[in-house]
């Protein structure tokens, strides 16, 4: 599948906006926050700054995006809709709980605001891993793994946002450098499950059975319809190498798991010094895999169409 | 709406003989020249008379060689929308645009509410949809809506313009969901068959197989190698040996 890079900024900035969210949300619900309100605004501004680029993102891949509006209306059955609903219904409590901080009202309907933004969170990451998840049409996509990857990597780069901004502004617990910790080992061992699960299906659907012609021997084209690539074929068609995926997996595993990881390890260890620093290392690294990371299970997916234009299996 | 219709009225598609189709291309050209004037208009085109020519078109025609030795057959294989009876390419349309109509079967692009988002063309496993980059909005098959109901037009012109233009009569039009209707009586009769039937989408066109039997070659006679005499410095031979270098002075 082709690889758009508004889809992939969307996926990336968002799902970091949402672990944010998230991790802030349930970080205050329970305590574990530092008495700042201002702090807690800025760590949601960030938040929803990271939702909105890539929501904004994701309509510039559209061909009509003054209709985005429209998208809102078949949550009933399409999840890219669902995912729209979600996503502005997030807003409300999170933009509210902003506002509140940001104005340094105590209220009481912080922890039940702070509440909705996680669910809401948890909800929005799910249904963008479930657009995927939910076509037949793609083996490496249709999978359980998928919104449970996108679940897990939103986490665990969300939790190292949230803790380069406490250190930054000069609180660093040692629960973020722990969370982040076990987010990116749990992130790192789905991924690593999810790339064996691919690897070992070599997919149900044949080109005779695209045909129907498998009972009079083996298919193979003799005559393409046109003769430049269409857009079926730039869209479904676009593959990388397999040497190349190998060496990007690599990339992913050093760059998004292993430098992070040894990041939050050096830290635990350290002690609070350098705490910023530490966070920001992880951070700069973690962008690189997780684009990769993303670009990569485009470039990886295989459609079913293109046994009609010679792909052997799918 | 993009939930399904529980059933349809009618069943209306196409039916494609293998058998017979030549591969002439007649019915994409008719259908991309109808189609660009009428419900889905416009087809687009990119650089088409250059070297990178592209375009929007809702029919295509492959050309398989199908099993091995002197038995192979060339089988030339249309491939359009399929107006399957549940396909995730209309339940995936975040906003309605997509949709299968109730009285008929026919599965349309609203290119009105259309925000060519592309999803639906993901979700289908036959590549029936073809995205218009000009207009911004999906593109598909739309069993010539715009003809089939026109009334302004000879009854003869009523089928959609694949059907009218194929020379071979490989493509026929028609209530699959009738049993009684000419498309479905001769699927029956000669096996017509869903293609990939296993994905499940239930598609209402459907394709009848090429024939086999009597009208294949004898193995034994098309395995026979070409013979070439070789020369044997007959008389006959040095005689116009003779000629062309008398004639070559």
């Amino acid at each position: 599948m082709h690889p758009a890079y508004s889809v992939i900024l969307f996926t990336t900035a968002s799902g970091a906006g949402y672990g944010l969210m998230f991790w802030l949300s349930v970080a205050y619900a329970l305590g574990l926050t530092p008495n700042s309100p201002f702090v807690l605004f800025v760590a949601m501004a960030l938040a929803l700054l990271l939702i909105t680029i890539g929501l904004i993102s994701s309509t510039l891949h559209l061909g009509r995006p003054e209709r985005a509006m429209g998208a809102f209306s078949q949550w009933r059955s399409s999840w890219l809709s669902r995912e729209g609903v979600a996503a502005i219904a997030t807003y409300m409590p999170s933009g509210l709980l902003a506002l509140l901080w940001l104005i340094g009202v105590e209220s009481s309907l912080t922890i039940p605001l702070a509440i909705l933004s996680a669910v809401g969170a948890v909800i929005t990451v799910y249904c963008t891993g479930m657009i995927y998840a939910s076509l037949r049409t793609i083996r490496q996509w249709y999978l359980g793994l998928v919104p449970a990857n996108y679940l897990a990597l939103a986490a665990a780069t969300g939790a190292l946002l949230l803790g380069f901004l406490l250190a930054a502004f000069g609180y660093a617990p040692a629960w973020t450098a722990t969370v982040s910790l076990l987010g990116l080992a749990v992130a790192a061992a789905l991924k690593v499950h999810y790339w064996q699960t691919i690897d070992a299906d070599l997919g149900q659907y044949t080109v005779e059975m695209a045909t129907g012609l498998g009972h009079l021997g083996r298919v193979k084209p003799l005559d393409p319809p046109h003769t430049r690539p269409n857009f079926v074929m730039r869209e479904m068609g676009y593959e990388v190498a397999r040497k190349h995926t190998e060496k990007l997996r690599r990339l992913v595993v050093a760059f998004l798991f292993a430098a992070p990881g040894l990041s939050m390890l050096l830290l635990l260890t350290v002690g609070g010094w350098g705490a910023t620093l530490f966070f920001l290392l992880a951070i700069v690294c973690a962008s690189v895999g997780i684009l990769t990371e993303r670009w990569l299970f485009f470039a990886e997916a295989r459609h079913v169409s293109m046994l009609f234009y010679g792909s052997a299996r799918a | 709406m993009t939930s399904l219709p529980e059933n349809t009225g009618k069943k209306l598609g196409l039916v494609i003989d293998l058998d017979i189709c030549v591969g002439c291309h007649a019915c994409a050209t008719s259908c991309k020249e109808w189609n660009t004037g009428g419900y889905s208009a416009p087809l687009s085109d990119h650089d088409p008379y250059g070297a990178d020519p592209s375009g929007a078109w809702l029919n295509r025609i492959h050309s398989y060689e199908v099993g091995e030795g002197p038995g192979s057959k060339t089988v030339h294989f249309p491939r359009s929308c399929l107006h399957c009876e549940e396909p995730d390419c209309v339940t995936v349309c975040p906003t309605g645009a997509s949709y299968k109509r109730a009285e008929d079967g026919i599965v349309l692009v609203n290119p009105d509410t259309c925000i060519g988002c592309k999803l639906c063309s993901w979700a289908c496993p036959y590549g029936a949809r073809e995205y218009d980059f000009d207009d911004g909005v999906m593109k598909k098959c739309t069993l010539c809506v715009d003809r089939i109901y026109n009334e302004t037009i000879p009854e003869e012109d009523r089928v959609p313009a694949c059907v009218r233009a194929c020379p071979t009569g490989a493509r026929a039009f028609g209530d699959l969901g009738d049993p009684s209707s000419a498309v479905s009586q001769s699927v029956a009769a000669r096996g017509g068959f869903n293609l990939l039937e296993e994905f499940g989408y239930k598609p209402v066109n459907k394709y009848l197989p090429p024939r086999t039997g009597a009208s294949d070659l004898d193995p034994a006679i098309v395995t026979q190698p070409e013979r070439i005499p070789k020369p044997d410095g007959s008389a006959v031979e040095r005689l116009f040996a003779w000629a062309d270098q008398a004639l070559s002075r």
